[in-house]
């Protein structure tokens, strides 16, 4: 079911100055966004991913095209109905954007508080989220108090006061340390799994998208470029912007400087083995390279394992007889794609 | 110093001059300085109420007024006191003069501390589902409560000063006794001694808003 859909939606945002020209954040967007699903949009700074992103909690509003969130058309609503609609919808932020003034229990609150709750309900709902996210400790901390970590963990937890259906990260993790991330990431995670949240992320980063999405959708220039499961993109991007996110995190095919010492180290001929899904193909390959003889080592490469579907490359370095090669390069590439790297000279 | 001691009768009755019209002053022009701050901050370009013309005028009478000497400033506006029936000398007369002057340097000190929230955490409260109107009235000056305090001093001690020139439409306070009974008569003790009082005050005032923003912003 469609919980989220923008149907050709451009944004554009008016001159700052009087000789600059308005800026289109966004060009002509459509795209769906299932219940229950992790979507991830990835692009670089300026790509338009953070407008989207604020089009679907009305913090924008489109120049043209509409954004209907579960059935509703929000561009049509008024203020009142849109804070409903906010309260539907949660959102957390890459400065985490605490308030300052407000206890870690004040800043779960808040939403709870604007929503008219009583008091003994927030009470309640509050030392819940706080046990959920794992600082029942810390209610009564200063945000200043806190790591980066906790920060976005309080940022989540008022996130969802309100029980909303979908959760908006813009960046969540991009200020926080590998370690850190991979916490907050294990918890939108459970966000996910455990309170059925849909979750919208916006990252520049790929393995974000990796550890967390189901689906990834590239932007460049307020345009979608790419969008597909997320195995599928890692491991065929067709867009060059999309293979340069992938490289990022994905460095198994050799390159440049690499290559070249491989060839200078090896002088026998060097393929690329494409490793995708069935390991099968893996072994038919070295069956075959043993069969004719031909012995291998394996020079550089790695396997990618997407959520228990593996894809990734394989460089090996051959010496044998010309003649046996040939032959036996022949035989595997009937079971898998086989690059030739070149020789040395 | 024996003549100090006759006058030390009228020393408190100055003393007591000065602050009732800093007082009175500071809670009127502190209060519609407050709310031309507050109004400042919401309709510039970019903020919960955006308004171009309006930010644009009161900009400009802000820009026009707070920079007038006050003793030319108290002149000035005697017209104004009398057209609205109030005296146009005496300490009402100050604590009008001083309510105007302070509201366009008070608004202005409300503008920057409102200000220094993050715009981030605005969107925060939006996207929380928090009217516009709201945050403008609750969440931000609670989240600016630091800094407006220590800027509330920094006019404080700004508004005595102005109270010692109030002597001048015949408000009392310390600033005339010191003329009238030091200067005038040659006796720097008098003097002396308006100015050990007016260092009190001042440093008083200093101590207790800056004890008060600090625990607001707890360091």
């Amino acid at each position: 079911m469609t919980l989220i859909r923008l149907s050709g939606v451009t944004k554009t945002f008016p001159a700052a100055t009087r000789d600059a020209q308005p800026v289109t954040a966004v060009d002509d967007v459509t795209l769906e966004i299932a219940a229950g699903e992790i979507c991830g949009i990835i692009g670089y700074s300026g790509a338009g991913k953070s407008t989207v992103l604020r089009l679907v909690n009305a913090l924008e509003t489109p120049t043209s095209g509409t954004v209907e969130v579960d059935g509703v058309d929000i561009t049509r609503l008024g203020e009142r109905g849109l804070r409903r609609l906010r309260g539907d919808i949660g959102m957390i932020f890459q400065q985490f954007n605490l308030f300052d003034s407000r206890t870690v229990a004040g800043n779960v609150a808040y939403p709870l508080e604007v929503a008219g709750r009583s008091r003994a309900e927030v009470r309640a709902r509050v030392a819940e989220l706080l046990e959920f996210v794992g600082l029942g400790d810390k209610a009564g901390n200063y945000p200043e108090q806190l790591s980066g970590g906790q920060k976005q963990r309080v940022g989540i937890a008022r996130a969802l006061a309100t029980s909303p259906r979908i959760l908006l990260a813009d960046e969540a993790t991009s200020a926080l340390d590998p370690d850190t991330t991979a916490e907050v990431l294990s918890l939108l995670k459970r966000v996910n799994v455990e309170l059925g949240v849909t979750i919208l992320v916006i990252t520049h980063e790929m393995d974000v998208i990796r550890t967390l999405a189901d689906r990834v959708v590239v932007m460049e220039h307020g345009r979608i470029i790419e969008e597909g499961a997320v195995f599928d993109i890692l491991s065929a991007p067709r867009h060059a912007a999309t293979a340069r996110f992938v490289s990022s995190i994905i460095e198994d095919v050799p390159t440049g400087d690499d290559l070249a010492t491989l060839r200078s180290r090896h002088p026998g001929r060097i393929v690329t083995l494409d490793v995708r899904e069935g390991a099968a193909a893996q072994a038919d390959v070295f069956a075959a390279l043993s069969t004719h003889g031909v012995r291998f080592e394996v020079v550089h490469g790695g396997i990618n394992d997407i959520r228990g579907r593996v894809f990734g490359h394989l460089t090996l370095a051959l010496t044998g007889e010309a003649d046996a090669v040939d032959r036996a390069l022949a035989t595997a590439s009937a079971f898998a794609e086989l690059t030739e790297e070149g020789t040395r000279g | 110093m024996d003549r100090l001691i006759d006058l030390l009768p009228e020393l408190w009755d100055a003393t007591l001059e000065t602050l009732y019209v800093a007082t009175s002053g500071f809670i009127l022009g502190g209060l519609a300085g407050l709310i031309l701050g507050m109004a400042l901050y919401a309709t510039r370009a970019g903020s919960l109420f955006p308004q171009r013309a309006v930010f644009g005028v009161l900009n400009v009478i802000v820009n026009t007024f707070r920079p007038i000497p006050f003793i030319i400033l108290l002149a000035a506006v005697q017209p104004l006191a009398r057209g609205l029936g109030l005296p146009g000398i005496g300490a009402p007369f100050a604590i009008f003069a001083i309510a105007i002057a302070s509201l366009f340097a008070i608004s202005r000190i409300v503008e920057q501390n409102l200000l220094t929230v993050r715009p981030g955490v605005i969107e925060a409260a939006r996207a929380a589902g928090a009217s516009r109107a709201r945050i403008l009235f609750r969440l931000v000056p609670r989240e600016a409560l630091g800094p407006l305090i220590l800027g509330y001093t920094f006019i404080v001690v700004a508004l005595i000063d102005m109270t010692a020139m109030a002597g001048v439409v015949a408000a009392g306070g310390l600033g005339q006794f010191a003329i009238n009974f030091g200067f005038k008569q040659f006796n720097p003790w008098v003097t002396w001694a308006a100015v050990l009082i007016i260092i009190v005050i001042v440093q008083i005032v200093q101590l207790v808003g800056n004890a008060l923003g600090r625990r607001v912003l707890r360091r």
